[in-house]
Order: structure tokens, then sequence, then C-alpha cells
């Protein structure tokens, strides 16, 4: 999937050319001073990220006045905000790793069925005799193969990932049921599924949340701070371009694959160790929620825009909707129908309000003095 | 001339399958009977009229994903109008294919109108109309009993069957001719007319199509309205098929016809391969499906072999075109 | 970049503060409004929109009318032990008096309901039983041993003369209660009355309607003189049913296994399924939603031999709560084309 692949317009990113547009401020005129201040204030409202803040607020808002138990007393360590948060943290960790894919014009259908796979191996292995500590990172090596595969397929073919990763979305969770035959494991040590379903001693916050925030600190700074997270944004905003300045492409979108599947991988055993159960069908329907997490947190499905901070506080909206519409009594089904208008909604949104911003533009020249012809050289704003 | 038509995506995809049919039948005799070839080859032809629907909005360069809830949809309301409203038959048949239009207009509003990109709307439209189909459910199931007599019958019948001395042709199921009659029609118009060739300009690019007065906006909210439409269709087959329907009914089944029709020569870029290619790509699987438990295959195993065909038939694409490019290279040399 | 850092702090600090906010209001209102000790209850099926679970619901509430309290359902769109556990842990928080529940798979939810029970919340299994230790009562809707046994009958009945192949078309391969039945259907074949039936094996439906119909279809090609497909899941019975009408096999394959009346009628009528069996559905919902009333109110505790009669069911005849906790409902139906219209009537599903 290029940048150009899916969808009928690329929206135009405005906000940049008006942004560089605001630099020289023209002399004189209080009043234009003040339009360009609002302006920047509506280009910055505009934002995906405070919308979602918006938007989650108001979900917060929501639950508290469907169930005083949405929020409890103690907030902290209330099993709702513990069971919330905790049940997310599997599609939330894919998320993350989703992201650097999608924004480089790929996607990665294959990860639930790593999540599948990557269980499946690890029981098999904890049945043969194997403990987790050596399985553990048996499975995340899987979980790289896996990655890999996807990417050499996907740079060296030339194939598009969406295609690819249908075909590995399927071929993954064959080998998880060929491993898994017929049977299942469920006994797990205790000390590591409370890995799963317990708390950092001495404090209330689930260890599923820490390994969340570890990672998402890690994407975080390796996408916005380093040149790798440079060199991501470039090939999604333009491969050719990246190439000719020296990013390995290729070795990059693989990479990225590796670690999405690494990451499935470990979201997998997460899993497996959180319900003490491994079963040929784990992770199923979990692709959908991770794509929607990112596209929720403002991450451009053609690629090039995307921010990690966007996609945490997606993961946090989410949470809060599910918990507010369980609480609620509302099914899985109706579950799925919010979210899936919240999706549309969430894209629908700045389209409209850019579209907004460019009506409003156009009534404001229009409502210009007559000009004087320009003298050659001079820039009419 | 003969050696274009030879390597054509659709030649070989047929040659695949007559020969994987081939050693089916020898390995599994029980294979080629007219028994397991009706039924498998009517479900195939279900798929291949979605599919049908799919390659056209793949055509343009889009995706939809929601063919799966618009199918369940359409086959759910179609079952209980006939349960709860005694409406005649095909009335309530040209309704379910109007409810398919109508969600695939709305596919098409929000991808042209709203420029929400269509992997997007339709991962949205896919979870909402099928919380519509939960919601005319309402905790009920559509039983057999509940239809009009004989009302599953079609699924299995076939025409032009004959018996002549001892030479027997159970005849082609009439799903099947159903489905050769749709790809047929689109086939034809997509090549011949010149609303069809908008589609592969759409998609091969949708500026240089937009600067020669291609309305492409228009091109595809077109395309998903006819995909709703065929997907309405298949719906209405679904519904007979089965028989007995749930709200659930036809989960998951989006990917495989996106499957379909990319094993079918379908490029998901856009702009190239054939409406044939979608329906025997749709056929293909759904052999495979049937073939791999008579081979005795494990159970387990068929997911793994429906991936690995996948992934089999996009690598021999690209393996292909690489070739082809660089034939052309060097002759060009020469 | 630096600048987003601000907006989002923003965020998150109004989020923090309307969370001060609301915490301090919500200590108004208890969680549960009824005096009587009874309170609100959910019921967790494996998955909703299955009818089979739509019907013990049904005999749940009428149970709630007659017995008090507020019964909701809630559940996973898809068969699947993980989703489950999120409704299981909304229910703690709503400090629901009781939870009754048919498990996906017995392991996986068993932490979950073994926090409900510390909590002090009642856990009544039905249908499909959680693991030992993570229920108060399960009310089991028939004797397992006695439902292995009346699907090696009813085969042995629908083949001519007792004779021919037989397999299986189960739910999903995790299923507690199919393969509980399963096994016991296959210790009672190897008693001498079923010598002439050979069994060809299980494929798995995941009770889904596709995957059943493909593997029904798979099941009679690859096996060309199968005799009987046993499915002891109303799903995978309609599947089969229909694929034996399909191709025109009636009279040459029979179907049997556990089914409703009304989703089967139509082919008990055509002879493709002849014989088959269910409890009354509605019936095992209004015992478990009764047994949980008996749980909350103290009147059991839930261990082996106390006995408790509940009105509408079982004519009032006393139910005595057996080993690990089980109660059984009581003996199944068979239904025929005798008997079909009038249980069709009578049960209503």
């Amino acid at each position: 999937m290029t940048n150009d692949q899916m969808g009928v317009n690329k929206p135009a990113d405005a906000s940049a050319a008006s942004a560089a547009a605001e630099a020289p401020m023209p002399a004189g005129g209080g009043s234009r001073n003040m339009a360009n201040s609002a302006r920047a204030i509506l280009s910055g409202v505009a934002r995906w990220e405070v919308l979602l803040v918006i938007i989650l607020a108001v979900v917060v808002w929501w639950g508290t006045r469907i169930s005083p138990n949405y929020i409890q007393p103690d907030f902290w360590n209330s099993l709702n905000f513990g069971a919330s948060v905790s049940g997310t943290m599997e599609v939330a960790i894919m998320a993350l790793a989703m992201t650097p894919i999608i924004i480089m014009g790929d996607i990665d259908l294959s990860v639930e069925s790593m999540v599948g796979l990557s269980g499946a191996v690890l029981g098999t292995l904890f049945v043969a005799g194997i403990p987790l500590q050596l399985g553990i990172p048996i499975v995340l090596v899987v979980g790289a193969l896996g990655g890999l595969f996807n990417g050499l397929l996907v740079t060296r073919w030339g194939l598009p990932a969406l295609v690819v990763t249908l075909g590995t979305l399927a071929l993954f969770r064959g080998l998880c049921n060929v491993v898994l035959g017929t049977s299942y494991v469920s006994n797990f040590p205790s000390n590591f599924t409370a890995f799963g379903f317990g708390y950092v001693p001495g404090t209330d916050v689930p260890w599923t949340l820490l390994t969340f925030l570890v990672l998402a600190a890690v994407f975080c700074a390796v996408m916005h701070y380093t040149w790798i997270g440079r060199q991501i944004f470039s090939v999604g905003k333009n491969k050719d371009a990246a190439r000719y300045s020296g990013v390995r492409v290729a070795r990059v979108r693989t990479a990225m694959f590796v670690v999405s599947g690494m990451v499935a991988a470990f979201a997998g055993v997460i899993l497996a160790l959180r319900y003490n159960s491994v079963r040929a069908d784990n992770g199923t329907n979990l692709t959908l929620v991770v794509v929607t997490i990112a596209v929720l947190g403002g991450v451009d499905i053609n690629g090039g825009k995307g921010t990690i901070p966007g996609v945490i506080i997606a993961v946090f909206t989410l949470a809060a909707l599910q918990s507010a519409l369980r609480l609620a009594g509302v099914s899985s089904e109706y579950q799925n129908v919010a979210i899936g208008l919240l999706l549309i909604f969430s894209v629908i949104t700045p389209q409209l309000a850019r579209q907004l911003r460019v009506l409003v533009d156009r009534i404001r020249q229009s409502r210009r003095r007559p000009a004087r012809d320009p003298v050659p050289g001079e820039v009419v704003r | 001339m003969i050696w274009r038509i030879a390597r054509s995506r659709e030649v070989t995809l047929a040659a695949v399958l007559i020969a994987v049919a081939a050693f089916a039948s020898v390995r599994a005799p029980n294979f080629l009977t007219a028994d397991n070839l009706v039924l498998v080859t009517a479900f195939a032809a279900i798929i291949a009229i979605a599919a049908v629907g799919e390659a056209l909005v793949i055509l343009t360069k889009n995706i939809d994903l929601s063919v799966e809830s618009t199918i369940g949809l359409v086959a759910f309301v179609v079952a209980t109008v006939l349960k709860q409203h005694d409406m005649p038959v095909p009335a309530a048949w040209a309704l379910g294919i109007g409810l398919g239009l109508v969600l695939g207009m709305a596919n098409g509003v929000i991808v042209t109108i709203f420029k929400v990109p269509s992997i997007v709307a339709t991962l949205g439209t896919l979870s909402v109309y099928r919380g519509l189909d939960f919601y005319v459910a309402n905790g009920h199931e559509v039983n057999l009993v509940d239809l009009p007599a004989g009302y599953s019958d079609p699924a299995h019948q076939t025409l032009l069957g004959f018996q002549f001395g001892g030479i027997g042709f159970s005849g082609i199921p009439i799903f099947v001719i159903l489905a050769i009659l749709v790809v047929a029609a689109v086939g034809m118009a997509l090549r011949y007319t010149v609303i069809g060739r908008q589609f592969y300009a759409v998609g091969s690019n949708a500026e240089a199509a937009a600067v020669i007065g291609v309305r492409s906006r228009l091109t595809v909210f077109l395309a998903f309205s006819l995909c709703g439409m065929l997907a309405g269709i298949a719906g209405v087959l679904w519904g007979i098929y089965f028989g007995t329907l749930y709200a659930s009914s036809a989960s998951g089944l989006s990917l495989q016809v996106i499957a379909a029709v990319v094993v079918g020569g379908v490029s998901i870029a856009g702009g190239s391969g054939t409406v044939i290619g979608a329906a025997i790509g749709a056929l293909f699987l759904g052999l495979i499906n049937n073939e791999l438990p008579l081979l005795k295959v494990p159970q387990e195993w068929l997911t793994l072999v429906y991936g690995a065909v996948i992934l089999v038939a996009i690598s021999t694409d690209a393996l292909i075109q690489v070739r082809s490019q660089r034939a052309k290279a060097r002759s060009r040399v020469r | 970049m630096f600048h987003r850092i601000p907006r989002v702090a923003a965020g998150a600090a109004l989020v923090i503060v309307l969370a001060g906010c609301s915490s301090s209001s919500a200590t108004t209102a208890p969680a549960s409004a009824a005096p009587a000790a009874v309170g609100s209850i959910v019921m967790i099926p494996k998955q909703v929109n299955n009818p089979y679970f739509d019907v013990a619901f049904k005999g749940a509430q009428n149970a709630a009318a007659d017995l008090g309290g507020t019964l909701t359902q809630v559940g996973p769109s898809a068969a699947d032990a993980t989703q489950q556990i999120p409704f299981i842990q909304t229910a703690i928080t709503n400090k629901v008096s009781a939870i009754i529940i048919s498990a996906d798979d017995a392991t996986a939810v068993a932490p979950a309901l073994q926090q409900a029970m510390a909590a002090g919340i009642k856990v009544v299994g039905y249908d499909s039983s959680p693991a030992k230790g993570a229920y108060n009562v399960f009310v089991n809707q028939a004797d397992t041993a006695g439902i292995g046994k009346g699907l090696a009958d009813m085969a042995c009945d629908v083949a001519p003369s007792c004779t021919g192949e037989i397999a299986v078309l189960s739910a999903a391969q995790t299923a507690t209660n199919q393969n509980a039945w399963i096994d016991a259907m296959n210790t009672t074949l190897k008693d001498a009355k079923y010598s002439k039936l050979v069994y060809d094996g299980v494929v798995y439906g995941n009770d889904d309607p596709t995957i059943s119909t493909t593997q029904a279809q798979a099941l009679l090609s690859a096996h060309p003189n199968l005799k009987v497909i046993v499915a002891p899941t109303t799903v995978g019975i309609v599947a089969a049913a229909q694929v034996v009408e399909s191709k025109s096999l009636i009279g040459k394959v029979f179907v049997t296994g556990l089914g409703t009346p009304k989703g089967m009628q139509a082919f008990v009528k055509t002879g493709s399924s002849p014989e088959f069996a269910l409890w009354n559905v509605t019936d095992l919902g209004y015992l478990a939603y009764a047994t949980a009333v008996q749980l909350v109110t103290g009147a059991i505790k839930g261990n082996s031999g106390e006995t408790y009669t509940v009105a509408k069911v079982n004519s009032g005849a006393p139910y005595t709560i057996g080993a690990d906790s089980v109660v059984v409902l009581g003996p199944p139906f068979v239904f025929n084309k005798d008997n079909i219209d009038q249980y069709v009537t009578s049960f209503g599903f």
C-alpha cells in the first residue's frame, strides 16, 4: 500500500502550508494580527490529539453518568480501571507497533494470527517441559521470523502489504492450528499468570499497563526524537524521495514488520498467561481493533502522518468507551457498532474542520478591499 | 496472440484449477461426483457474485470490507420478511437486493463525499451493518420451517441435465448459471462500455483520468453501489442455500471474498484485473476448501493451506511481472 | 514536536480533574436498589444471539418475574472465552448479587469467577461448567453419562438395524460439555449392543453455521458409506440436516443429536432427522435463576447433599445437589415426527 493506494483523495495537508504562510507577519492592521492568531488557534485546535482528548473527556463524563461505579473513589485501585485497562493492553501494544507500519504506507493484518501462533508455540513448549523463561524468548524469535517473512515478501518481491498480510493472516493461524492440534494448554505456573492478572507489588498499577507505558515511551522516543523515526516518516511521505536521500527503504520497512511480529508475539504471550489458556482461536478478531486504535489515534491510513501520543490517547479512549458500554449492559455487537461509528466520525471530523477552514478563508478573502495591481515582486496575501 | 492468451492470469488460474481438480479426483474418487460438485460449486457461485462486486471496488483502488455484513443483513432481512409478513417471494428478493444497493450507496457516500479512506470507512460500516443485523434479529433466528415450503431447493437444483444411454450429466446448478450470467454481464460492461473503461482509468491514475474528464467520484460511487447490490444478490442466495439464518450469518466472509478477488488476478493497487478472474478465484478457493478434507487433510491444516494458496497466487503474479519486465528490458537492449 | 506535550498534558490533567470531580459525587447512589435480598443478577452465555441461549434467557426472565430481582444478559458475540472475562469483571464492578454463566472455556474464566466469589458474588454455572472451585453450583441440563448414552441410543435407532458408520459433528474443539458428551457416547458404544456401529471420528463446526455446513459436506464426501451424523450442538445439527436434504440423501443418511424443536421441525417431517433430543431449555434457565436466588438469600450454600425445590420446574419435586456441587435438571426429551408439533407449541422454541 503506497501513499496513494487507498482512498479517493488524499486529504491535502493544509496546516503545514498555512503555518508556513504565517511566518512573516504583515505590519499594521491589528485586526489582521488577531485574525491570524485566530487562524493559528483554529489550526492548533484542529490538531487531532486535542480533539481526541476532548472525546476521551466526554466518554469518561458519560461513563460516570451511566454508573457510579465507573470511576470509584480510589480511582487507580478500582477493579474497573485495572480490568478495563489491562484487557486492552494486548491490542494497545500491537497498535504501537502497527503505527510505524501504517505511517510508512503499509499495513500488517497478520498480527492477530501471530498472537495465536505465539501462544500455541509457548503452550506446546511448556507442555514439552521447556520452562517459560526459555520459552518466551523462543516465542519472540518466532514472532520476529514471522515479521521477517512479511517484510521480505513486501520489499523483495514488491507485493502489496495488504495482500501479503492477508495471506499470512491465514498462514500463521493455520500454523497455530497445526501446532496445537485439538489440544489446549491451561496450566501455566502461577507466578507467570500473576503477571497478566496482577499488579506491580506495592502499587496499584497492573503489570500489563506498566509494560504498555514502557513500550509506549520507547516507541515515542524512537519515532519522534531519533533519526530512525525521521526515516520512517520520510518513507511514508515519499518513498522515492526517501530512497534518493539515502534512506534504506527496504531495510526500514522490513525492520518495522519484524518489530510488529515480535510485539504481536509478546502480546500473544501476555494473552496466554493472563487467561491461563492457550487455544487455537486465541487472538481472533483483534486486527480490526488494532487498526481502529491506530486510525483513531490520528494515524493517516494513507501514510506519512501520525503520532504515538495520539495512539496512546486512543488506547485509553477505547478502553474508557468499552468500559462505559459494558457498565451500561451493552453487548459486544453493539459495542462494535459504537466503535465503528467512532472510527468513521473520527476521520470525517478533521475533514470537515479542514473544509470549514477553507470556507472561512474564502469568505475572508472575498471580503477584502479590492486590491491595486501588484507591483512585480510583491507577494499578495 | 495465442501466447498472450496463454499467459493471461485467468487462463493460468483455470489451468491450475483443472490440474488441482484432476489430482483430487484421482486421490479421492468422491470428488468428481455430482453430489459433491453441485453443492460446492453452488456455494462458490455465491462467493463469486460477491467477488465480482468486490472486484469492481478494488479496480478503482478502493476496498470494501463490509460485504460480509451486507450479505448477512440482507439474508436475514429477506428471511424475516418472508417469515413475518407473508410477502410474495420475488418481492422479498427485490427488497433484499434493494437493501444491498442502499448499503453500498451509503459506503459510496462516505468514501466520495466525506472523503474517508475506503479501508477505514468500510471497517466502520462492517460493524455498523452487523449491528443493524443483530438489532433486526433481536435474539431470534429464522428456522427453515418458517420459510415457504421448498425454499431451499434451488440451492441444489440443476438445469440442462440429461441422461442419454449410459452417459448422464447432472446439469449445471442454478446458482452457477446465475453467477455466469452476472460475470458475463459485468465483464462485458467493463470491457465494452465507456463507463466500464472508466473504472480502470480511475484505478490506474485518478488524476490523469480527471484531466481527461472522467468523473472519478461518480465512478467510485457507482463501484460501491454495484458492490452493495451484488452483495445483496449474494445475500438472497445465501438465505436460500442455508435455510436457517442467524444474526451472525456470513461472519468472516469479507476476507474470503477479497482473497478470491486477489487470487483471481485483480491487483490490489487498482486498475487491472477482470471479473472473470475474480469468479475463477472464488471457484478455486471453494474447491480447495472442499478437496482438502477429501484428501484426508486433517481439519487443522485447512487454514494453513488456504493461507499458503493466497501467498503462492500473489507471488506468482509478482514473479511473472518481474520476469516480463526483465524480458522487455532485454528485448529493448537487443 | 515539543509543543505537542503541553496539549497532551493539558488533556490528561483535564481527565484527572474530571475523575476527581466525579468520584466525589459518585458516593451518593448505591449500585443495587432492591431492599429484598435478591438484587441484580447477570447472565453470561457462551455467546449472545445463539437461539439456545436466548431461550434459556427467557426462562430466566420468567423466574425473575416470579422470584424477584433484576436480570440482564450480556456476553460475547462469538463463543470466545477471552471475551467473556471483561463481562465478568464488569459484573464484579457493578456489585451484582449473582453471576449465571455458561463457560466457553472452563479454566480461562476461572480466575475471574474466583475473584467474583471472593467479592461475595454467587456464581451459578449452567450448560457448560466452569472449572471446579470457580462456581457455587453448576446446573447441568442432564447427566453427562445420560446424554452420552442418549446419543448412542438415538444413533442406534436411526441407523437401519443399528448398523453402519457414524461420525460426530461437534461445536468448538475446546467446548467442555460437548467433549464430555462425546466421550460418554464413545464409552457407551463399546457395549455389545452397538457393535455394528463403526465410529468414524469427529469434526468441529465451531457453532458457526458456515463452518458446520462445510464440515458436514466434507464428512459426507469423505465417508461415502456414512449412515449417521451425530451433532450434539443446535447449530451443527441444523447444518448437517440441511446438507443431507440438499444432497438428496434423505433415507440414506440420518442426522441425530441435540437440537431445538423449532429448528429441526422441518427436518423431522422430511425424515432427514427422524429423532433427536433436547432438554427443556426454558426450564434450564428458570432453574439456574432460581438456584441463584436460593444462594443469594442464603437458603442453600451450594454443598453436596443440600436439597431445594423450585415451584415451576420438575413439577415441584426437590433437587438434590450432587458431587462437585452439580444439580441435574432432569431427563432430556426425545423428539420425533409424532410429537414435534406439540413440543414446538408447548416449548415455544
